[in-house]
């Protein structure tokens, strides 16, 4: 079990060096001399000046990247010459939004997935199974932010139910009632992508595992069904769900932007768009490498669970 | 399983009528939804359609009718022609990223599936290592920072992040059939490698690769929408079915059908892409079939 975590932990530490690499070679796609594109209108003598000292702009490529990653694991993603903030400081004030957005959603994912998947398992093939199976092929062609335009149309406009629409995000700290209220829409679309995968996922395993024979045993015992499915057979069930959710929620944090963008909830994602549209170079950058190493991170978190679930897989 | 159920089964093929009814009227639903929405995309210059950017200040905002079938735009712009038009920037981003995606990704995985080895070996460790970016964040960041954007850019950074997937699938389906009996009978007989990675082990990957294929564009189409909605896509007044949707979001109340129409679009394409893709994978493996 250590030895295989290490080695994970070794792989986890050369892909975000690599993720870094990538981040940083990032502002050399800008067509032209860097340094002009970022700085802007803000182009001054210090603020150059401060450019150079953040980027090494005047040093070989290689120098460069030393340079920053210095900077960076200073905590110091450079100086905003938009808003004049430091990128690392916009970061801190929009991540937890995110967080929450993905918690809340899973949680609620789960909590639908799970039951949905042992009810079409336990009789597959019967009239739930084939309406659940149907329902959940069409609602995953449908994209994130299509949904959010039809539950704004839907639930904001006609229904007209409060602190659901589009800038009514309150932050936690405010008030948390009407900041779980202003959550519940976008949750509620991150959750419906979620459980359409976590359901079919964790459906087709079950299926397989209430074909075992300690499952026959467990029954001839005459223990529940209910018992069975929770006790029995979930956790054998649940190395895959527990791999796709991994991925997922990697997925979420980008369909996550969307949703935001689109309710206007200044998370991580808003901000990213709002960045790129107003060409702001630093923050872009900043937002891609704690994003990414985030999903890395959550990866990892997600594959350590998977042993934990089922301890076989850290022993091959 | 039981050979009970294996033997239901192949008395059921048996008696089944060919592959064509097997697939379902819905398979078939879905595969001439995606012609005709092909079609409409290719003949769109020469289809009786008004002009996507032509303004009819005589009709805006205006609801469908017989001169406009779904309706006009904010800018008095025919929504049924843009819906058409905008069907091009998809396919054409789905369609070209898979090209490069299967193009690079699909030899490189039959072949190190069929070598094995250290050419495998190598490969496979380099693109997991791929695998584990996040691609969508990764494609985001790319296409932020170079500008100016062009459909051809999206193509290529969306189609080379698809290799490692691409890869990975077909390296999985070939492993599956490499060590069969009839592989290692043409070897004996002394066929040459070109031969059988042609002749025997494509045709059997094929409908897997097929089937992957129509999902990856399902995929591409969601991205290029989403890519809209951040301003990544395409330029206006270009229209897509990303950038209608993103357009409509402003005057949702004043104009529901320029949100609906390409929405639907979007979706019924999506739908018939996964239905059709998920279909002849379950056709096609007769493991998952059984479930």
């Amino acid at each position: 079990m250590a030895r295989y975590l290490a080695r994970r932990l070794v792989t986890l530490v050369g892909i975000v060096i690599i993720i870094s690499v990538g981040a940083f070679y990032l502002i050399h796609l800008l067509p032209g001399d860097p340094a002009t594109v970022i700085l802007g209108t803000g182009d001054s003598p210090q603020n150059r000046a401060r450019l150079y000292a953040q980027l090494g702009l005047n040093r070989p490529i290689i120098e460069q990247y030393f340079v920053w990653m210095k900077n960076v694991l200073h905590g110091n993603l450079g100086i905003s010459f938009i808003s004049q903030v430091p990128v690392w400081t916009t970061i801190r004030a929009a991540l937890p939004i995110d967080l929450e957005m993905i918690v809340l959603s899973q949680i609620l994912s789960f909590a639908v997935a799970i039951p949905l998947a042992m009810s079409s398992a336990k009789r597959p093939d019967s009239w739930l199974d084939r309406f659940l199976g149907a329902f959940s092929f069409t609602m995953l062609s449908i994209p994130a932010f299509i949904l959010v335009v039809v539950l704004v149309l839907v639930v904001a406009i006609k229904l007209a139910v409060p602190h659901t629409g589009v800038s009514s995000y309150v932050p936690l700290s405010q008030d948390w009632v009407t900041n779980l209220e202003s959550m519940a829409l976008p949750s509620i679309v991150l959750a419906i992508g979620s459980v359409t995968v976590y359901y079919r996922v964790l459906r087709s395993d079950l299926i397989a595992t209430l074909q075992q024979e300690y499952i026959t045993l467990a029954r001839s015992k005459g223990i529940s069904q209910r018992r069975i499915l929770w006790r029995h057979a979930l956790r054998p069930s649940s190395v895959a769900l527990l791999g796709t959710a991994g991925v997922n929620i990697g997925g979420l944090l980008a369909g996550g932007f969307i949703v935001q963008y689109l309710l206007d909830i200044p998370g991580l994602g808003y901000t990213l768009v709002n960045s790129i549209g107003l060409s702001d170079y630093l923050v872009v950058q900043g937002i891609v490498l704690v994003v990414s190493i985030g999903v890395i991170v959550i990866n990892f978190v997600f594959d350590f669970l998977i042993t934990l679930v089922d301890p076989r897989i850290a022993r091959e | 399983m039981s050979s009970s159920l294996e033997l239901s089964e192949l008395v059921e093929e048996a008696t089944e009528a060919p592959d064509g009814r097997r697939l379902g009227v819905l398979f078939w639903v879905c595969v001439g939804w995606l012609a005709l929405n092909l079609l409409a995309a290719i003949l769109a210059n020469v289809l009786p359609l008004p002009n996507p950017l032509t303004q009819d200040y005589n009709a805006i905002n205006a609801g469908p009718s017989l001169h406009h079938l779904f309706g006009t735009d904010d800018l008095g712009r025919d929504i049924f022609s843009r819906v058409v038009f905008g069907s091009r920037v998809s396919i054409e981003a789905g369609l070209g990223s898979m090209v490069i995606g299967f193009g690079v990704g699909a030899p490189l995985g039959m072949l190190a599936a069929y070598r094995r080895g250290r050419f495998d070996q190598v490969l496979t460790v380099v693109m997991y290592v791929v695998l584990a970016f996040p691609a969508i964040i990764a494609t985001i960041a790319i296409l932020s920072f170079w500008t100016p954007r062009t459909l051809l850019k999206i193509i290529v950074v969306v189609g080379v992040a698809a290799i490692p997937l691409v890869y990975r699938v077909i390296r999985t389906a070939t492993l599956a059939v490499a060590t069969q009996d009839f592989v290692v009978a043409a070897k004996v007989q002394g066929a040459s490698d070109t031969r059988i990675l042609v002749r025997e082990l494509l045709p059997n990957v094929a409908p897997i690769a097929v089937s992957f294929l129509l999902i990856g564009v399902a995929t591409v189409v969601t991205l290029e929408g989403s890519l809209a909605f951040l301003g990544l896509s395409v330029a206006p007044p270009t229209p897509s079915w990303g950038n209608m949707i993103n357009e409509s979001r402003t005057i949702l109340q004043l104009n529901p059908w320029l949100a609906l129409f390409p929405s639907a679009a979007m979706c019924l394409f999506l739908l018939s892409l996964n239905f059709i893709g998920d279909r002849l994978r379950t056709h096609f493996d007769v493991t998952e079939g059984k479930l």
